[in-house]
Formats: C-alpha cells, sequence, structure tokens
C-alpha cells in the first residue's frame, strides 16, 4: 500500500468533493461517526480554529474541513456528517459513503461512544467493507468510565483487524495516539486487515457469482466485494455515484446484469424474497455488531443509566415536562433581560463617546458638514446602535442556550412537543429548528436539513420566522417593558419575561397552525416517520461552550448585522433627511403609509420602520425612534421612561404596544434570513412564500386585536 | 412456543420486549434495521412523552423515540 492519491491518478476526485488542499503531499483523512459521539468534539480539538465550513457540491449538506499539523505533515481532516449507517437511506448517507468510497482519504477516522458502542459498531462494520484504511476511536471513556462500562480496546483491535484508539476528546486525552496512528495507517506503516461481516450463505455464493466479473469492469479500484453485495441489494444510488465520480456505467453493462439477473433467481431459489435482502443484509451486520459488542464490553453495573432515567422521568413527565420546559426557557430570557441591561447601557455610553470624539476629529480636519452626517450619523450611529443593543443580549443568550444544547436537553423538547407538531403533520425535529431559531431565523432555517422529508423541511423553513429571533427580542423586550410592565415597580423584569414569554408561546402556536394549514393545502401530505435519538445527558463543556456561543454564535450574527446596519443606515438618514415640500422623504412615506396602518392598530412611522428594517430586525425600534424626532439620524434615550413618553406624544397606546409586538413577531423575514431561505430551497417560490406567509398572518393578527379592541370599547 | 405477539407502543413503560416481525415498509422499515431492530433484539420500553406519544425506548443500548405510527408496525412479543 502506501499509494498516495497521486500515484493512483484519483486527485481530481478530490477536487470533485472539493477537499482544500495546500499541497499535493497533504494526507486527507475523512472523520466518521454516528451522531452524538463526540465527533465534532475530535473533530475542533484536533483542527482547533483552522476549519472552513461550506456545503458539499451540489448538495444541501454541511461540509467542514480543518487543518492540522502532525510532525511533519499537513493534514486536511473531512468532517462527514454523522450517520448511523453507509446504506444510503439519506442524503447525509450518500454524501459520506461518496466520500470514503470515492474520494480516497489516506485514511478513515471512525468516531465512536464507548457507552454505546454496539450501534457504533454497525458504522464502523460498514466502512471497513468499503476501505482498508480505518482507525476506529472508541470516544467518551471519562463517560464509560463514569458509568461504569469497561470496553476492551486491544481485544477490539484484534478483533477488528484495524487499529483502535481510546480517546476523551474533550479533554485532549488520546488525541496525540490517534494523530500517531493516523499516520501510521495513511503511510501504510500499519497493514490492517479488516474483520469482513460473513452474510447468509445465500448472499455470500450471490457475491462470489459476480464478484469476478465486478472487479475486472471497476478495474480493481474499489472494494468489489462490498460492491458486488451492494449491487445485489439494488443500490442505485451507489451506481449513480459511480457514474458521477468514476464514469463507470454499470448498469449498461448487459453482462453484468445477466450476472445478476442469475445472482437474484439463485437467491430466490434458497427462499429468500428479493425484497427482504435488505433485512437479511442488515441482520448480518447488526448480529456482527452484537457479537463483537458482547466480547469485548463488560458492565460493572447493570443499572449504569438510572440518573440519565430519573432525570427525563421528571424533564418529559405528563404534568411537569412542559411546564419545566416553559420554566426554562423563562429563566433563559429573564437571565438575558436582567442581565443585558448593565452592559448593554455601558456600551451605548461608551460608543456614543467615541461618537463625540469623531464629531470632533472630523471639524478639526474640516470635513464638510453632509460627509460628517452620513458618515457619524449615518452609519456610525447605527452601528452603534446595532451592536449595543444586539451584542449583551446575545452575549448572554447563546451560552446559556449553548448550555441546554450541550446538556442534552434539546431532543427532550422536541421529544415532549412532538404529539403536536405530528397533529399539525409536521415533523417533530421542526422543534429543534425553533429552538435555533430563537438565536437567529437564518440559523434556524439551515438547520431544517435535519428533516429529511422535503415537505416537512419546507414546512419548517417557512413557519421558522414565527420564532422571535434574537434581533426582535430587544423590541418585545423594550415594549412589554414600558408599556405592560411599566408601574410594577421592582417586578418589572419579571413581568416584562412573562410577556415575552407570552409572544413566544403564541408563536408556537401560530407556527403549529400555519403548519398544519400548509399541510392541508399548498404541502399536502401524511408525517413521515419519525425516530428521534434522546442520547444522555452530557457534563457540559464551559470552555466549548463558550468559544462555540461566543464565535460560532453572536460574533457570526452579530458581524451579518452590522454588515446590514451599514449600508441601511446611510438609507434611513437619506430618507429622514431628503426633504420634499415641507417634509421629509421618510414622512411623506410613513403618511402614505398610515391610513393601512392605522387599521392593524399601528402609525405609518411604525410600519415604515418595519419595512426599512427589512435589512435587520434590530433596528426596527432605532428607527422609529428618529423618525418621532424627525431629527434626522438615530438617537439614545437616556431612559426608557423618555422613550414612552416620546411615543405616548406620538399617539401610543397600550393597544399600539401590544399591535407592533405581534407584527414584530409576524412579518416578513430579515434579508439575510429571506437569502438563506433561497439559497436552501433553492426556489424563488418557496422564498416568496416564507414572506408572504408570515406577513399576511401578521396582518390578519393585528387587523383583527385592533379592530376587536376598538369594537369592545377596550381604548 | 407461539406467544401472541403485540405491537410494540401497547408494550407497558417499564417493561420488555423481544422483536419478532416488522411490517413497516420502504424507508422507514430501513430506518428501523439502522437502529438495530431485527428479530430477537430486546426492547425496553422507558418514557411517555406528555401526551402519550410519541413513546421513548431503549433500542441496543440507545435510548430513541418512535411516534405510534412507527411502533405499530414493530410487532414484539412480551418478556415477563
Amino acid at each position: 500500500m502506501g499509494l498516495t492519491s497521486q500515484s493512483t491518478g484519483t486527485g481530481a476526485l478530490k477536487e470533485m468533493f472539493e477537499v482544500q488542499l495546500e499541497s499535493p503531499n497533504d494526507i486527507v483523512v475523512a472523520l466518521a461517526g454516528n451522531p452524538n459521539t463526540g465527533k465534532s468534539t475530535v473533530f475542533n480539538s484536533l483542527t482547533g480554529l483552522n476549519q472552513h465550513t461550506g456545503n458539499w457540491p451540489g448538495k444541501t449538506v454541511t461540509n467542514a474541513q480543518g487543518k492540522y499539523k502532525h510532525k511533519d505533515n499537513k493534514y486536511v481532516l473531512v468532517d462527514l456528517p454523522g450517520t448511523y449507517s453507509l446504506l444510503a437511506n439519506s442524503v447525509e448517507e450518500q454524501v459520506a459513503r461518496d466520500f470514503v468510497c470515492f474520494g480516497n482519504p489516506d485514511a478513515t477516522v471512525v468516531v465512536t461512544d464507548a457507552t454505546c458502542l454496539e450501534r457504533n459498531l454497525n458504522l464502523v462494520l460498514q466502512i471497513m467493507e468499503i476501505t482498508d484504511n480505518v482507525v476506529v476511536c472508541v470516544n467518551l471513556l471519562d463517560e464509560a468510565k463514569r458509568k461504569k462500562i469497561n470496553v476492551d480496546l486491544k481485544k477490539l483491535e484484534k478483533i477488528l483487524g484495524v487499529p483502535v484508539v481510546g480517546t476523551t476528546a474533550r479533554s485532549g486525552k488520546g488525541l496525540s495516539k490517534l494523530k500517531d496512528t493516523v499516520e501510521k495507517v495513511a503511510k501504510g506503516e500499519i497493514k490492517t486487515n479488516p474483520k469482513m461481516i460473513k452474510y447468509d450463505e445465500a448472499l455470500e455464493l450471490a457475491i462470489k457469482e459476480i464478484d469476478p466479473l465486478v472487479n475486472e469492469l471497476i478495474d480493481n479500484k474499489l472494494n468489489s466485494k462490498w460492491i458486488s453485495l451492494r449491487l445485489i441489494d439494488g443500490d442505485n444510488t451507489l451506481l449513480e455515484s459511480m457514474n458521477e465520480y468514476l464514469d463507470f456505467n454499470l448498469d449498461k453493462n448487459e453482462s453484468l446484469n445477466e450476472k445478476l439477473n442469475s445472482a437474484h433467481e439463485n437467491i430466490k431459489k434458497q427462499g429468500i424474497k428479493l425484497e427482504d435482502l435488505r433485512d437479511f443484509i442488515v441482520s448480518n451486520i447488526v448480529r456482527t455488531a452484537e457479537n463483537i459488542s458482547k466480547d469485548v464490553v463488560s458492565l460493572e453495573n447493570e443499572a449504569h443509566n438510572q440518573l440519565d432515567r430519573k432525570i427525563d422521568k421528571v424533564l418529559t413527565s405528563k404534568f411537569l415536562g412542559i411546564p419545566i420546559m416553559i420554566a426554562l426557557l423563562g429563566v433563559v430570557f429573564w437571565i438575558t433581560i436582567e442581565g443585558a441591561n448593565v452592559p448593554s447601557a455601558m456600551l451605548a455610553n461608551g460608543l456614543f463617546r467615541i461618537e463625540e470624539q469623531l464629531t470632533i476629529f472630523f471639524n478639526t480636519i474640516g470635513t464638510p458638514q453632509w460627509v460628517h452626517d452620513i458618515l457619524v450619523l449615518g452609519i456610525y450611529r447605527t452601528l452603534a446602535w446595532v451592536i449595543s443593543v444586539m451584542l449583551p443580549p446575545m452575549a448572554i443568550f447563546f451560552p446559556l442556550f449553548t448550555l441546554l444544547e450541550d446538556l442534552g436537553y434539546l431532543p427532550r423538547v422536541a421529544f415532549n412537543l412532538d404529539h403536536y407538531f405530528k397533529k399539525a403533520c409536521a415533523h417533530g425535529k421542526q422543534a429543534l429548528t425553533m429552538c435555533m431559531g430563537f438565536g437567529c431565523n437564518a440559523a434556524g432555517v439551515i438547520a431544517c436539513r435535519i428533516i429529511d422529508s422535503p415537505r416537512e423541511r419546507l414546512i419548517a423553513t417557512i413557519t421558522n420566522n414565527f420564532v422571535p429571533c434574537n434581533g426582535r427580542f430587544p423590541t418585545l423586550i423594550a415594549l412589554a417593558t414600558i408599556f405592560i410592565a411599566s408601574g410594577t415597580g421592582a417586578f418589572s423584569s419579571v413581568v416584562a419575561t412573562l410577556s415575552v414569554l407570552l409572544a413566544i408561546i403564541l408563536g408556537v402556536m401560530i407556527t403549529l397552525f400555519i403548519s398544519k394549514i400548509l399541510s392541508k393545502t399548498i404541502l399536502k401530505g401524511l408525517p413521515s416517520s419519525f425516530t428521534l435519538e434522546l442520547p444522555p445527558y452530557r457534563k457540559p463543556q464551559v470552555g466549548r461552550i463558550i468559544v462555540r456561543s461566543i464565535f460560532d454564535r453572536t460574533l457570526f450574527v452579530l458581524g451579518r448585522a452590522v454588515a446590514v446596519a451599514a449600508p441601511a443606515g446611510i438609507v434611513i438618514w437619506g430618507m429622514a433627511n431628503i426633504t420634499i415640500g415641507d417634509a421629509s422623504l421618510l414622512t411623506h412615506c410613513a403618511q402614505f403609509l398610515n391610513p393601512f396602518a392605522q387599521l392593524l392598530g399601528m402609525d405609518g412611522y411604525i410600519m415604515m420602520a418595519f419595512i426599512l428594517g427589512l435589512p435587520a430586525n434590530e433596528i426596527v425600534i432605532p428607527i422609529l425612534i428618529m423618525s418621532y424626532m424627525s431629527k434626522g439620524s438615530m438617537l439614545e434615550l437616556d431612559s426608557l421612561s423618555e422613550m414612552k413618553q416620546l411615543f405616548v406624544d406620538n399617539g401610543w397606546t397600550w393597544l399600539t404596544a401590544v399591535c407592533t409586538m405581534l407584527f414584530s413577531l409576524n412579518h416578513w423575514p430579515c434579508g439575510t434570513t429571506l437569502w438563506t431561505i433561497k439559497k436552501e430551497t433553492q426556489s424563488w417560490k418557496w422564498t416568496w412564500m416564507s414572506f408572504i406567509i408570515p406577513t399576511v398572518t401578521g396582518i390578519v393578527v393585528c387587523f383583527i386585536v385592533a379592530q376587536g379592541a376598538t369594537l369592545l370599547g377596550l381604548v | 412456543m407461539s406467544k401472541k405477539l403485540i405491537p410494540l407502543h401497547e408494550l407497558p413503560t417499564g417493561s420488555f420486549g423481544k422483536v419478532k416481525k416488522i411490517t413497516a415498509e420502504g424507508n422507514s422499515r430501513r430506518r428501523m434495521l439502522d437502529l438495530g431492530l431485527i428479530e430477537d433484539t430486546t426492547v425496553e420500553s422507558l418514557l411517555k412523552s406528555p401526551a402519550g406519544d410519541p413513546i421513548a425506548y431503549e433500542i441496543r443500548g440507545a435510548v430513541i423515540a418512535l411516534r405510534s405510527e412507527e411502533a405499530s408496525k414493530i410487532f414484539i412479543e412480551s418478556i415477563s
């Protein structure tokens, strides 16, 4: 062995998979594994921040690649989608299989969970059928130790015939040995001898029947036994991939088709129905995994999962499950609201002090007034607003949210709520995508990839916007605080939290309602199959939570907001400062929108603020304040009570606040989210639908509330 | 020998069963197979969600939630 990809002429294939090689000598390592095995921890620990995420060519499946150096070699680590199997039941499995099979990695590391080895071995065995260059990484050894589960790694290595390395990736234990082993396997210094699954007699005979011909056809490039088996199983996706990557048109080969037919006939003669073939194949794999697991895993304590079970009994209980969930969400919001106040004010003060300095600076160098106004009052002030309003709540919310995620709580949310999603003919995992939507709807839309059925994925995508994102929380919180919670004194942050919580529950109910309508109209269909793993609770890794939530989420979302807010600042400044006749452009537009907005319980300025807020929801309130003050640039009011006074002076009542909150909850998604929807669905139609559906919902809801309250004489 | 088969979702919480027959088809069946649900696999009914459906089962060391639609296509022999 020891052949590099160049000498076998498959370098071009790496380009087809868009592997980012710096030099042809880079060693390419694929990282495979079941979901929830800590595969991403292994990936992060090995590559650090040296990562690059994108999509697999032509697929909406995330492709993460990272680089690391070990001794004198450079490595490119390709993180495959987490899958339970490689039998191509989903796009993720197909992507993972194709890379292991055709991407020709120099080594494939399979990350497994020591606490659940048996099921993980399924994937290991399947990968060993495709390639010899496998390293098995038995991760989460600390969890296994805590649960008193022993895994005999030496014995496992002997049985599997490939190197086995035990790791605790979160503390970095075992990783250097893993790197050493990968190097040896990639360079051919360790000769592996993978254990092959022994299939039922009839299957083995059938494989033998076509293997020689297959081997000849594929020119010894792939494992012919495995290809033969997949052909017998009737795996068309593999044939398609072989055409795509290797230009082998096996399906058009007459003699192969003849042989296949005769192999199928022989199988039938053995009393196996062809439609049961897959059952036989999988059963052989599962039993092999079961036997290996029996040999190498020993439990000191049969009741090792008792604590998890007890926690689950409470968190998913009939009477407490949902209340606990809402309470947890409430606590997260309360901490966010309560905790963000002070840093928000400090940031605002600091940033506005810098503004003064900027003004002095521009005056000193003699910049024309209008240049100063556009740069400082337009762009800088908008940015200062966005940062001071958004950064503190996100820097609190995202780590808390990531903590819940890391503990393993989110799948329980999906478990608790699935029944309601089923009733709406939607997918239970939609609850997970909604959770992501709290942070950022664009992130929520991307998260919809976890839903396999295209119909249910579209429903989740279109309705994601009904969950208020971080950019809309400040609006909801500010309005709830000054119009609903005012006069409640010390409890005002609690009342504000409850109001926001109520808005969210309403958002969830609207989501379910709209999902149901979609399922009965333009996205007709029955719920697809639903399997959800409830992984064991894990001790959270504080360091990783902070890194992940601050870098991957907070700064990402903030960066994007800043990128859209800066040009928006110019537009808004322009509209407020260009006057036609006796009023600014902004006022003209607002007056035009006013009659319509009044019907919905709002006014023209509010409507205009929502329209101008398309680039980023967080600038809605600042635009509104700016238009009311009609001073031509966004202002920082010193206190919320001044803000209330300003609003009341402009005719606001509690009903205006409620309708504005409702419209904030139900209106078009922000520009970034729309752009993401277009990218994910590849369709203008569904992007347009995602725009129109929440907007119509918002108009209807606001109209009913505003007119209802007026009719009942509540205002 | 021929003990009565019951659909998985009727297995009371806390009790065990052995998978005897799977009537699901297509993708749903393949998914079950990938979870290791093959003949004679021991399954424990662990938890009901607040609405009673889905139910979480322990299958080969992993906790998997299935809706009644899926679970009703898995027939088991109750182990007392």
